[in-house]
């Protein structure tokens, strides 16, 4: 008896959980309304058959329980309902096809007036490339992807030099204009999907795919990776933001094209020696850090990194969240580089210093090996740093601000600003880390690599 | 055609006699079942276990600091290929495909038993292969249960290295042996049916078994050559699978490969996989629904065109599960098509099924509550496979938690209530007791309500658009706090779920030595199974003479008749009849 009060409370329970779920799509943000009334349409189709069968199912054990009296009927079959069945079950089944044929069949044929934007994935980031005036992509190539040509541009290619490139995992489109999104991986299987927008499809290397959609609704929304991509597949988010017309050619209009990533101004280290005056009164004179001030070392870190660092505390990204003294204190010393050639000289100076040599920290190297695993896909399994993972060095790190920099990314105070994708894929990455034996462990481990990482690093550090 | 004279004379002197030949290096199709059975549920506690671990992760993130995210995805993996292959396949076929091809058939074994015993032994040869993953340096491979390229073979996805090349020789071996299990599993029945078991007197479970062996024949071709490419590409550095790339900022060597083609090679065995595990369950259940409820199954010749059928459309579905992967768009219209065309003979067979119940004489045994559990939960999982089946439905909720809510439904937690089903029922004609009847009750209840507590609100996760195989959830601001909530909810009802089949192992070990006896016939069966000589069943089977069938496998509660059910092997003139019945036919 029980059995049969279980499948009528599962019954109705499954229908009342389903109408107070908060959980449930989000509000969309573009043109594919009909891809909810199919899926409303399948809703009230495949709701009517659970309910029913159940409840039969139900009141077929209830009517039919075991009594000693009676005897089961003997009926082999039954054409007749047998077909009405059939027929009733085909009726249901066209109902979802038709529509849904018809949905599909709007979302294969792109609309002319689409514009092209390439979405770009690698392990485990995001870029973005626009046509520029001529309203055409430049070829590409996977052989020509390099440190100084992340998107592997033909450069002989007259159509890619007005390319706009977007090296930031966030997507910026204006509002309403549909959108023909060109999917295309360096390295792996990903997926661009974006919720508010229903759509999503598969990046595959080797070839171009691509997903249409019109953005209905201003906002910023969440790109997520949804094709298992390796070890850092759940830290591959993305934005796309959704601003009026106005706002995107103000956006676009700054945006660099490819020939002028390719003809950046180099810097002169002699001229930046001056400038790095004020840094080495807290970072030190050759660039080594100094613990006691809290000051990070300079020299052995990625010219890229240290770049990017600064444009953060220039732009409040870093430095402006509460608990961050450090970091604010470095926001009035990183204004004073606002010129772009004085920041490329001294970045140049403290490229050409050596890295410093790192205190051996305290801490189990077996176990911070062990955890360090998950950090060596993109730091480098020597902890030497990857551009192209945009990964930063941390060999010439000191004990005391790797571990401030961990616990700043756990307690949200640093990758927690809208515009510090990096950060929050780091605040994502050190849920791996639990104990404070955990993180004597890593950075121990770190602090062991920095002998052997010294030499290379000089090689590698002077990527753009 | 349906019977062979050799088999009818049992020479003594071919039964084993020591506990080698007649355990070990045993070729009796029974024994062999159960040394499928065990491994097979061995290696699905392991799995089981790698599933708590990873709900563990994901209903309390930031916890346990042995659960990084490589170990996350080396769980997630292990565990869906151990459920898939070496439980669900190698139980339903092996196991149970063993023990009731040659009972329920009226042979005396398989036609092959030499090779039916290779198959075992290649079986657990492809278990420790692929349980030594867990031991090389890197560990098991990460890639996913799909094994996509490029990310299996590339340094970014954790066991790269001897992880994966372990679990690509592990599926090959595995094929080998299916391939000699299945092979004899199709001649027996064909060719070793006793005289008057035609093939539509077939009970549902053999017509299941039958139809699963042949797409296994047919599709894990499909996976052999792929795994063998991507073993080619990994350790030889061939480009089937592989483009020109990157991994990690680095160029490599690979050119010209299409990672696609491993897909479309994939699911061209993947999605018959589903019907491999699904069409012995179909034909078990369906036998356990009409033995305890005294009533045959209904409509019996549509149940067996549905099984051929869904046999066939199994193999042109198969791209749905790449609907956005990528290939040419234009093939959705046609797999939308013929997905949702499997969706009528399916519907049809659980018509079939509560209509078998209806008019009946419902005996709510530990079988029967499985049973039961079966109908609702696949009733669930289907109907959820029609959002993912139709091609553009899919695209919002394609690789969400609502496709691992779904294929669990229909894939895991459906056939499994199968699995208990059959267990509980074949369990006295294997060892002569029965099950304890309340701990299987308890077992049935806390499975049954546990994994739907797990899988119905896991659904509207997917609904909002939370991404599977995902280490951690939080930092996106569409999902809400309460999702998180919701995942630990899920892990507590999982872990319970998990436990619960601790109790489940407990009595079938105590139930060996300790239940209660069962007698040859405990359930008043008609299919030939329960017509052996003894229980359990001897070498041979039948001891002197194989039974001839005189009628199908459905004649419970038939008019006029005097019990409730008739044996496969009873001729007519054997039957007592009621006294209306004498005294109807003495006025005629």
């Amino acid at each position: 008896m029980a059995i049969i009060i279980v499948l009528v409370l599962l019954v109705l329970g499954s229908v009342v959980f389903h109408f107070i779920s908060p959980w449930w799509f989000t509000p969309i943000a573009s043109n594919w309304q009909s891809i909810d009334t199919t899926i409303n349409i399948t809703f009230w189709v495949t709701g009517f058959v659970f309910v029913a069968v159940n409840l039969f199912l139900a009141y077929a054990v209830f009517r039919y329980r075991f009594n000693t009296n009676r005897k089961a009927d003997y009926q082999p079959e039954n054409k007749k309902l047998e077909s009405w069945l059939t027929v009733f079950t085909t009726v249901g089944i066209v109902a979802m096809l038709a529509p849904g044929l018809y949905v599909w069949g709007q979302f294969v044929e792109v609309p002319a007036d689409a514009t092209e934007v390439e979405a770009v994935g690698q392990q485990w980031h995001w870029s973005f490339r626009l046509p520029g005036e001529d309203n055409i992509l430049g070829e590409v190539d996977p052989r020509l992807i390099s440190d100084s040509n992340p998107f592997g541009i033909n450069p002989a290619d007259p159509a890619g030099q007005d390319d706009i490139l977007v090296q930031s995992n966030e997507l910026v489109l204006p509002l309403n204009k549909p959108v023909k999104v060109l999917l295309r991986s360096k390295d792996v299987l990903h997926n661009f999907a974006v919720p508010q927008f229903r759509v999503k499809m598969d990046l595959v290397p080797g070839m171009v795919t691509y997903l249409w959609f019109t953005p209905t609704r201003q906002g910023r929304f969440d790109i997520m990776c949804e094709e298992l991509c390796g070890v850092a597949h759940f830290a591959m988010r993305g934005k796309v933001r959704v601003i009026a017309e106005p706002e995107y050619q103000k956006w676009l209009a700054a945006q660099p094209t490819f020939l002028q990533s390719q003809n950046r101004y180099a810097g002169d280290a002699q001229l930046g020696r001056t400038m790095y005056q004020v840094c080495a009164a807290c970072h030190g004179a050759a660039g080594e850090g100094n613990t006691q001030l809290n000051a990070p070392a300079l020299a052995g870190q990625s010219r890229w990194y240290l770049k990017r660092q600064l444009q953060h505390y220039q732009q409040g990204v870093r430095g402006s969240s509460e608990g961050d003294l450090y970091g604010a204190q470095m926001v009035a010393m990183a204004n004073m580089l606002q010129d772009e050639q004085t920041q490329a000289n001294v970045l140049s100076f403290i490229d050409s210093l050596p890295a410093p040599k790192i205190k051996r920290a305290d801490g189990d190297l077996q176990r911070g090996r062990a955890l360090y695993r998950n950090c060596s896909y993109c730091h480098g399994s020597r902890a030497q740093g990857m551009y192209a993972m945009n990964a930063p060095a941390l060999t010439a790190l000191d004990a005391s601000y790797l571990r401030r920099q961990l616990d700043y990314f756990k307690q949200g105070v640093r990758g927690s600003h809208n515009s510090d994708f990096y950060g929050a894929q780091m605040q994502l990455m050190a849920q791996s880390l639990h104990s404070e034996q955990d993180y004597a462990a890593v950075i121990a481990y770190i602090a062991s690599l920095s002998d052997s990482a010294g030499s290379e690093n000089a090689t590698l550090r002077s990527a753009p | 055609m349906s019977h062979i004279a050799v088999t009818d004379q049992p020479d003594e002197s071919k039964h084993p006699h020591s506990f080698i030949t007649k355990y070990v290096w045993s070729q009796d199709h029974k024994v062999i079942a159960i040394q499928y059975g065990i491994t097979a549920i061995f290696v699905g506690l392991i799995a089981l276990a790698l599933s708590a671990l990873m709900r563990l992760q994901l209903g309390f993130p930031d916890t346990f600091s042995f659960i990084d995210p490589a170990a996350y995805l080396q769980f997630v993996t292990m565990h869906g290929m151990i459920m898939v292959i070496y439980l669900l396949t190698a139980l339903l076929l092996g196991g149970f495909g063993n023990y009731l091809i040659p009972l329920m058939i009226g042979a005396r074994d398989m036609v092959f038993p030499y090779l039916n015993m290779l198959s075992y032994w290649t079986y657990l040869l492809s278990v420790v292969v692929l349980l030594a993953s867990f031991f090389v340096v890197g560990g098991p491979t990460g890639a996913g249960w799909t094994l996509y390229p490029p990310q299996a073979i590339l340094p970014g996805t954790p066991g790269a290295d001897a992880g994966i090349v372990l679990m690509l020789l592990s599926l090959a071996i595995f094929i080998v042996a299916f391939t000699m299990g299945g092979l004899n599993y199709v001649t027996t029945i064909l060719q070793a049916r006793t005289r008057g078991m035609t093939l539509m007197r077939m009970p549902l479970t053999i017509w299941g078994i039958f139809i699963a062996t042949i797409l296994g024949l047919l599709a894990f071709p499909a996976l052999l050559v792929s795994a063998i490419m991507m073993l080619l590409d990994k350790v030889a550095g061939t480009s089937f699978f592989m483009p020109a790339l990157l991994s990690l900022g680095e160029q490599l060597d690979y050119s010209g490969g299409s990672p696609i083609l491993f897909q479309h090679l994939f699911w061209f065995f993947g999605h018959p996989e589903v019907y491999i595990v699904a069409l012995p369950a179909f034909g078990m259940v369906s036998d356990v629904l009409a033995t305890h409820a005294r009533k045959n199954i209904f409509g019996y010749r549509m149940m067996v065109w549905a099984i051929v059928a869904i046999g066939g459309l199994s193999f042109v579905v198969w791209a749905h599960h790449m609907y956005v992967s990528g290939m040419n768009p234009y093939f959705g219209f046609f797999f939308a098509t013929t997905t949702l065309i499997i969706a009528v003979p399916t519907a049809l067979k659980v018509y079939n099924w509560v209509l078998t119940l209806w008019r009946g004489n419902i005996h709510l045994t530990t079988p029967m509550l499985f049973a039961i559990g079966f109908i609702f939960t696949f009733v669930h999982g289907g109907l959820t496979g029609l959002f993912l089946g139709n091609v553009v439905v899919d695209l919002p909720l394609s690789d969400t938690y609502f496709v691992v809510a779904h294929f669990h439904m229909v894939m895991g937690v459906s056939p499994i209530m199968v699995l208990f089903a059959a267990i509980y029922h074949w369990f006295p004609k294997v060892t002569g007791r029965f099950l304890h009847e309340g701990w299987g009750k308890f077992h049935f209840w806390a499975t049954f309500l546990g994994t739907y507590a797990v899988y119905l609100p896991m659904h509207y996760l997917g609904f909002l658009g939370v991404p599977r195989r995902y280490f951690a959830i939080s930092g996106s601001d569409f999902i809400p706090e309460s999702a998180q909530s919701l995942n630990a909810g899920i892990t507590v009802s999982a872990i319970i779920v998990g436990v619960v089949q601790l109790v489940f192992i407990a009595n079938l070990i105590w139930s060996l030595r300790n239940g209660k006896p069962a007698g040859s016939n405990p359930w008043q069966a008609t299919t030939l199974e329960w017509q052996t000589e003894h229980t359990r069943p001897g070498h041979g089977n039948w001891g002197k003479t194989v039974p001839v069938v005189y009628r199908w496998a459905y004649d419970y509660s038939v008019p006029g008749v005097k019990a409730d059910f008739i044996p496969q092997n009873v001729p007519n003139e054997q039957l007592e009849f009621t006294d209306e019945q004498l005294y109807r036919e003495s006025q005629q």
